[in-house]
């Protein structure tokens, strides 16, 4: 027995010698560490509706929005080109997970800012968590001369606001898709029997085409409180990157480029081929030393 | 006579435990360094939890790096280099299991700087290549620091840039490697 206990003592050494070829494996900790999912969307739209994507700390992204007239308008106008309606917008990303924006529409003279924050984000490996969750709110402004000046106006009147949440998921390399539920108030709205809150359902999805060009759809269905004569803004396009630009062309029936203006103000039937032309510009400047 | 026996084996299980236990070295908070110069713009990344192991013993040394840990200064940098370059969710880490050529130049025992020459093989973006480079091993303390910068060719590992990028990033880029290690207790 004793002499048992001593060859074994002896072979151990040797065991150990044997394992040596994958030292890594001694050290190694389980290769499936939790991990965020990133990069479920190119942009922090889908197309007119924000996206589950953020831009990253420290970022600012300069985007230029611009809306042209109906396609089907013909030759004379230049399939629409000839009008353009545009948006400039700044994004700025304070944290991860918290992104402000400001940014201003030539149709009605409106300016738009608000907040956006995810409070949950998408991950994957050891305890995982399954899709993203993100908040925004917003508020629009527009600075068009009263339409009655006789009458008493009041500032607030000219005061819209929106708030959504996103639930978004990457569920493959290519295929993305996001649910927002999505509020409208408008202060003040052209008839007397128009509801001031709107509701919608926001549905995004992405399908990465290569590593640099994806397609996207962007549908937002009108749910409750609908604007007379006002459609359910549809759109699909392409994102298309380069390094730290990402240009969308997209073709829509909405030329809103902010969410009450989309929403609460989309006139044209995608299915009838009201559709316009558009595109989205993003360019990103890293602005913090140190990430 | 039993107690005496027992004692004595115990003492030589703890002693080849003990000495097995100074023959290899490892670390988790390794660091890596990239430096690639383009005609636009630099880009480096930061790397500071490379796994490493070394067994004196036999010169035998690997790496192992989880390539989401690289840290860029831009975010965008970060996303494309995952995304687009190395394709992190496909091939989730790189490594390296080689062999110190000449390790019986190293005296693990004796603080000191050692030249080393190093070969093995080296795997990033699900590619395996033979490679040949050399490095530096300072012992402090009884404790060995491995150092080394190579230099590869992004299209020796199938890492792809696009054409209109091609004159902006540069194929070589050169990799900074700094592991200081402590003993392993198996």
């Amino acid at each position: 027995m004793r002499k048992l206990i001593v060859c074994l003592a002896l072979f151990i050494p040797v065991a150990l010698l044997a394992q040596e070829e994958d030292l890594l494996k001694q050290v190694e900790d389980s290769a499936n560490q939790k991990r965020y999912v990133t990069a479920a969307f190119k942009s922090s739209r889908v197309i007119n509706g924000h996206s589950m994507e953020f831009i990253g700390k420290g970022v600012l992204d300069v985007r230029i929005l611009h809306r042209f007239g109906p396609v089907n308008s013909g030759i004379k106008e230049f399939f629409g080109l000839d009008h353009a309606s545009m948006r400039m917008g700044l994004d700025y990303g304070l944290t991860e997970n918290l992104t402000v924006g400001i940014g201003r529409t030539s149709v009605n003279k409106e300016f738009d800012a608000f907040v956006k924050f995810r409070p949950l984000r998408q991950s994957a490996g050891e305890g995982s968590w399954p899709f993203s969750l993100v908040w925004v709110s917003g508020i629009t402004l527009n600075t068009m001369d009263w339409v009655d000046e006789e009458r008493k106006n009041y500032f607030s009147s000219r005061l819209g606001f929106y708030h959504e949440l996103i639930i978004g998921r990457k569920f493959s390399d290519k295929f993305s898709l996001q649910l927002a539920p999505t509020f409208v108030h408008r202060n003040m709205v052209p008839g007397a029997d128009d509801d001031n809150d709107t509701y919608a359902l926001g549905i995004g999805g992405r399908l990465k085409l290569s590593k640099r060009i994806a397609f996207v759809v962007d549908y937002h269905p009108i749910l409750a409180g609908r604007a007379p004569n006002t459609k359910d803004p549809l759109s699909v396009g392409f994102d298309i990157e380069t390094g730290g630009h990402v240009f969308q062309l997209h073709f829509s029936n909405s030329a809103g480029m902010n969410e009450k203006e989309f929403i609460t103000n989309t006139t044209d039937d995608f299915w009838k081929g009201d559709i316009r032309f558009g595109f989205n510009l993003s360019r990103v400047f890293t602005l913090s030393r140190r990430r | 006579m039993q107690q005496r026996n027992f004692v004595v084996t115990v003492i030589l299980v703890l002693s080849v435990t003990f000495v097995s236990a100074q023959d290899k070295f490892f670390t988790k908070n390794g660091r890596i360094s990239f430096v690639s110069k383009g005609n636009i713009e630099t880009i480096t990344a930061n790397h500071k939890s490379v796994t490493c192991v070394l067994d004196s013993k036999t010169g035998v040394i690997q790496f192992s790096v989880l390539m989401r840990g690289f840290e860029f200064r831009k975010a965008l940098m970060q996303e494309h280099f995952n995304e687009n370059y190395v394709e992190s969710d496909k091939y989730p880490r790189s490594e390296f299991r080689g062999q110190i050529v000449n390790n019986s130049a190293v005296d693990y025992s004796k603080d000191g700087v050692y030249e080393v020459k190093v070969k093995g093989k080296l795997t990033i973006h699900g590619v395996t290549r033979e490679i040949e480079n050399d490095g530096k091993i300072t012992i402090k303390g009884g404790k060995p620091h491995a150092a080394s910068t190579l230099v590869i060719s992004l299209s020796d590992y199938k890492i792809n840039i696009p054409g209109i990028h091609r004159d902006n990033i540069n194929n070589t880029v050169t990799i900074t490697i700094d592991c200081p290690m402590e003993p392993l207790k198996s």
